[in-house]
């Protein structure tokens, strides 16, 4: 049952992140073309802040930008294995102890018998 | 919910860095007292801090055409108390600031605030006032998860609303544009999160793991599941 509604769960957030893909179309660009999509939110935050203060300058930049697109996707990818690698590793350890216990209790048990 | 290196007049950068620290650095004595009285929960308080860091590393496309992510801090709020996150997720957005030129060091103060302040505060109280309406155990993680992380969002458009209001309509018009932005995005995110917050506290307890019985939320009466 528990095995059941986990699965349940991981599918419907492969189903929500996945909807949107084929769900929204890409708006027409001003050249008739389909525009850019599923671009950050972060940015277009940055793009209604000109909009909304056209005179405003950014008065401090990015120490360190990475070098090209590719490099920010390693770096997020490295914080989410680094993450999920830390994660996969618990639930190991505790998998393998659940069993050793059980096992213990068991020759415990057996022991206790043979007396 | 990250606002950009300088995109905060230095008036707002300054005073949300100033209204965030004392919840690092709370949080700091809180994560220290609590390995010294707990010294077994210390790889569980790493799981928070790695689900933290899995979930704010996932950019997730959204109805509205454009990608945000989850924040994963409801999460470790409701284990651990909602002081433990903010030093956790500093250590996100530092992370993000320094090599990814994702957020920055003028707006971490704002950005600590509204994901790793505001979001587990909430997620901790959503969390035992749905207890103490008699919700299931994963009902409750499941709102306080989700609620925590739109009302992150809703955190970083009222803050840009404030340093930004708009000239005809002022800062009540302003925060409606760019919660149109953040929080609109951020609903299906927020469902995904609370959806996998609900899983991995499953997959913990399904190996019946001791130390989650030694955390509080089990001693709550509201908290059976």
């Amino acid at each position: 049952m528990k095995r059941h509604t986990n699965l349940l769960l991981l599918i419907a957030v492969v189903l929500l992140a996945a909807l949107p893909l084929w769900l929204v179309k890409a708006p027409a660009g001003p050249d008739g073309q389909p525009a850019g999509i599923f671009g950050g939110a972060d940015n277009q935050a940055r793009e209604m802040i000109t909009k909304i203060n056209p005179d405003y300058r950014p008065w401090f930049q990015p120490l360190l930008e990475p070098a090209s697109d590719e490099i920010a996707s390693l770096l997020f990818a490295l914080q989410a294995a680094v993450g999920a690698g830390f994660i996969g590793y618990y639930l190991g350890m505790i998998r393998t102890r659940q069993k050793m216990r059980q096992a213990q209790a068991k020759e415990a048990e057996k022991d206790h018998r043979a007396d | 919910m990250h606002i950009m290196e300088g995109f905060l007049p230095a008036g707002h950068a300054l005073g949300w860095t100033v209204a965030a620290v004392p919840f690092v650095a709370f949080g700091i004595r809180r994560l220290n007292q609590r390995i010294r009285e707990n010294p077994e929960q210390r790889m569980l308080m790493g799981v928070a801090a790695a689900f933290t860091f899995v979930l704010s590393a996932l950019k997730l496309p959204s109805v509205t055409g454009s990608c945000s992510h989850p924040t994963g801090t409801g999460f470790g709020a409701v284990l651990f108390g909602p002081a433990a996150m903010a030093p956790i997720g500093f250590v996100v957005l530092l992370f993000q600031a320094l090599l990814l030129a994702h957020g920055g060091i003028t707006t971490l103060g704002a950005n600590v605030f509204s994901m790793a302040v505001v979001g587990p505060y909430a997620a901790y109280g959503i969390f035992h006032l749905a207890g103490r309406l008699r919700a299931s155990l994963a009902v409750s993680l499941f709102l306080a998860a989700s609620l925590s992380d739109l009302l992150t969002y809703v955190t970083t458009s009222i803050q840009l609303a404030w340093a930004f209001p708009d000239p005809m309509g002022g800062v009540a018009a302003s925060f409606l544009k760019f919660a149109g932005i953040f929080a609109v995005t951020q609903i299906p995110l927020a469902i995904s999160e609370g959806l996998l917050t609900v899983l991995i506290f499953n997959a913990l307890r399904r190996f019946d793991a001791p130390e989650l019985q030694g955390l509080s939320l089990f001693a709550e009466p509201a908290a059976k599941p």
